[in-house]
């Protein structure tokens, strides 16, 4: 299980005071494969997000991520902004965080910030316009163009992100994301909001995210249709702790995560299994 | 929740008779209670001491029945006119030649502040003015990286004008350096307090931010007034050398300027000179900030502003965002302070006050947050209209207060209240006040 893996989340505990958020949690997200994190409200899924993004420092447990031919990383130790630079983790949050002032284009500039302030030389060479800036501008350009025909927003590239509508912001915040050229991109509540013919296009989106651009993704993911059509791989949360792990057509039929799911007992869920069959 | 706009604009109308009398008599209300002792009863101390007092009531009913009879008056306008709307007054064909008009207001204020020492070379008091008022843009415009770009609110902005000053007053003075080799050390030194300024910050927000910053500003004027021993205390620096044009000094002796040149000497010619000095100051300021802008650190100032989590989530390195725009901001201040302590040729703490940070904040955020052109105009409003209300002597801030207030009711968002994007495919719309954030802090 572990070979494979780009992150490993191994015995993760986050407390907050007394509440047990995440309660010695361990699963594997597979190398170039796309993994849901499922569960109810309030299981503890973007907990779990915000300790592997850095924005919350894990009370316990380790959160390794291996790339090809690289030395593990251990996130944990790393805190906020590093864990994008350094380790290649991006995200993307489930009430979106777009920068609404700024064009759509700008926002994707803004994602490939640390590769264009070294080609700016720390801001001197830029200041100053030397060429080595401008052609690292035009291709931070270019890729910017290369995002936004993917998710069809070319033609509003110069308008304000704020003016856009819901489902194209979440698609731009996903571009924006992947600006950062990251190896792990973390989503949490992709399709949100959206509905059932954008749910199929972001599906569609983030196959080939994880095809063509070799990103691994690890969601959360409410909508079960965008989980089991895309998953490669599904870890079920409730109140802290993982209850079922498997490939999509197993954990759908697993009574534990049904009857997490409708607030039943086991017993319960599994004689209702047995009526309904 | 279906009610259309149409539905809408005919419901602000509906409220009739009652509803306007009913605010009329309310504000009358109001005005009653306040200046019931204010104007109703007059005091005074008797001549053995006591007090007397006497009651103007007329006075007192007389501003009363102008407070209702406005207010009346105020929402009778406001259901004429609909909802305040620059779209309602004005109809698109001017609107369109206000657009193309907009783009010629900076060449053409540009072009007018060269010629000015030009047009008025014998109003000494038109030069003074315009010196301080390009003083007072410079230092909005260096404001406007810290509190319009990256959204940290900063209350004691007048710290870092301080530290330039002192800066060269100080080197000046004691070891004879000129203005050329202490302009760059005083924009050097300022910009090291911006950073000591930043790094206690840098966790704060909103309130906090402000509080900490204006404690920074009187903290600094005060280690001003009781470092004696440095800085002559309450006393002040005096006998700050003249700024020189590259070693030639501006005086009427042999070696002076007028001298060199073979022309009669005049004080105009240091006036000139200084007005010159300032105006490129404030335009290199300018420059700089607006490639800024348009670089990476620019950006990330902009994003920092409109949401700081994302930022973190990008891979932007908050601190030193955040640090940068303290520092660039402090180093322009510090320039400033510099020119203002050789043109001055004396300074005093009492230069630095509070009234000088609220002064520069009033400049950008009435300007449009983020917008150069409108930082520069409203330094020339704030500066120049407060000398052109001069003849109404007492009613000056009066008059100054209340212009304030209605340009804030016109504009919330400042003079200029829309941005421009930094960088475009197609085609560079300007983006509309509602949409960009105010920062956090």
């Amino acid at each position: 299980m572990s070979g494979d893996n780009i992150l490993t989340v191994e015995h993760l505990t986050m407390r907050f005071g007394g509440i047990v958020a995440v309660n010695d949690l361990s699963f594997g997200a597979g190398h170039r494969k796309i993994t849901a994190l499922i569960g109810p409200n309030g299981a503890g899924k973007t907990t779990v997000f915000n300790c592997i993004t850095g924005f919350y420092k894990p009370t316990g447990g380790a959160l390794r991520l291996r790339r090809d031919g690289d030395a593990e990383i251990a996130l944990e130790r790393l805190n906020d902004f590093r864990i994008s630079k350094q380790a290649k983790v991006a995200r993307t949050f489930q009430n979106i965080r777009l920068f609404p002032g700024m064009t759509a284009l700008e926002n994707l500039m803004v994602a490939q910030h640390n590769a264009l302030m070294q080609a700016s030389g720390f801001t001197f060479l830029g200041l100053i316009g030397a060429p080595g800036y401008r052609a690292a501008e035009k291709r931070a350009i270019d890729l910017a163009k290369f995002w936004l025909e993917r998710i069809g927003l070319i033609d509003r590239a110069d308008d304000a992100a704020g003016n856009l509508p819901y489902g194209d912001q979440r698609r731009l915040e996903i571009a924006r994301a992947m600006c950062t050229e990251p190896t792990l991109l973390c989503l949490d509540e992709p399709a949100a909001g959206l509905n059932a013919r954008e749910s199929a296009a972001l599906s569609e989106l983030l196959l080939s995210i994880r095809g063509e651009q070799g990103a691994s993704i690890l969601l959360i993911e409410h909508d079960m249709s965008v989980v089991m059509e895309i998953s490669d791989h599904v870890v079920v949360m409730d109140y802290g702790v993982k209850i079922a792990e498997g490939t999509p057509g197993n954990v759908r039929d697993d009574p534990k995560v049904i009857a997490a799911y409708l607030g039943a007992d086991e017993e319960e869920a599994i004689a209702v299994m047995e009526s309904g069959s | 929740m279906s009610v259309s706009a149409p539905d809408k604009k005919l419901a602000t109308s509906g409220p009739g008779i009652p509803f306007i009398l009913k605010k009329a008599f309310i504000s009358a209300a109001v005005a009653l209670v306040l200046f019931s002792l204010m104007i109703g009863i007059r005091t005074e101390a008797g001549p053995t001491g006591q007090l007397i007092y006497w009651t103007r009531f007329g006075d007192l009913a007389l501003l009363v029945g102008a407070v209702f009879g406005g207010s009346i008056v105020i929402e009778l306008f406001r259901q004429w006119l609909g909802p305040a709307d620059m779209g309602q007054l004005i109809p698109p064909s001017v609107q369109g030649g206000l657009t193309i008009a907009g783009r010629f207001v900076a060449p053409a204020l540009l072009i007018f502040t060269l010629l000015v020492p030009v047009i008025f070379y014998n109003q000494r008091y038109i030069l003074d003015l315009a010196i301080l008022v390009l003083t007072y843009v410079m230092l909005g415009w260096g404001l406007n990286v810290v509190v319009g770009l990256a959204g940290l609110l900063d209350l004691g902005y007048v710290a870092f004008y301080a530290v330039g000053a002192y800066s060269y007053a100080l080197l000046a003075t004691n070891f004879g350096l000129s203005f050329w080799v202490c302009l760059p050390l005083a924009g050097l030194l300022a910009s090291l307090w911006g950073v000591m300024l930043g790094f206690p910050v840098l966790r704060l927000r909103g309130d906090y931010l402000a509080i900490v910053t204006l404690a920074f500003g009187e903290i600094i004027r005060l280690v001003i007034i009781n470092w004696q021993s440095l800085t002559g205390g309450p006393n002040g620096v005096s006998g700050i050398p003249r700024p020189t044009l590259f070693g030639i000094p501006l005086t009427p002796g042999d070696d002076g300027l007028a001298a060199k040149l073979g022309i009669e000497f005049s004080p105009t010619h240091r006036i000139v000179f200084l007005f010159y000095l300032i105006l490129a100051l404030a335009l290199l300021t300018n420059w700089v900030t607006i490639r800024l802008r348009r670089l990476p650190i620019g950006r990330a100032w902009e994003a920092l502003r409109e949401d700081e989590v994302a930022c973190r989530a990008l891979g932007i390195n908050t601190t030193t965002t955040k640090l940068t725009a303290f520092a660039t901001g402090a180093m322009f201040g510090g320039f400033a302070g510099a020119f203002f302590a050789t043109r001055q040729g004396f300074i005093s703490p009492e230069s630095f006050t509070f009234q000088e940070s609220a002064l520069v904040l009033a400049i950008v955020v009435l300007g449009g947050m983020g917008s150069q052109l409108g930082v520069a105009l409203a330094a020339l409003a704030m500066i120049g209209g407060f000398e052109l209300f001069r003849g109404l002597e007492q009613y000056r801030m009066l008059v100054f207060g209340i212009a304030m207030v209605l340009l804030m009711i016109w504009r919330p968002r400042g003079l200029i209240g829309h941005r421009a994007p930094t960088v475009y495919l197609k085609q560079a719309q300007a983006i509309s006040s509602d949409l960009v954030k105010e920062g956090h802090g």
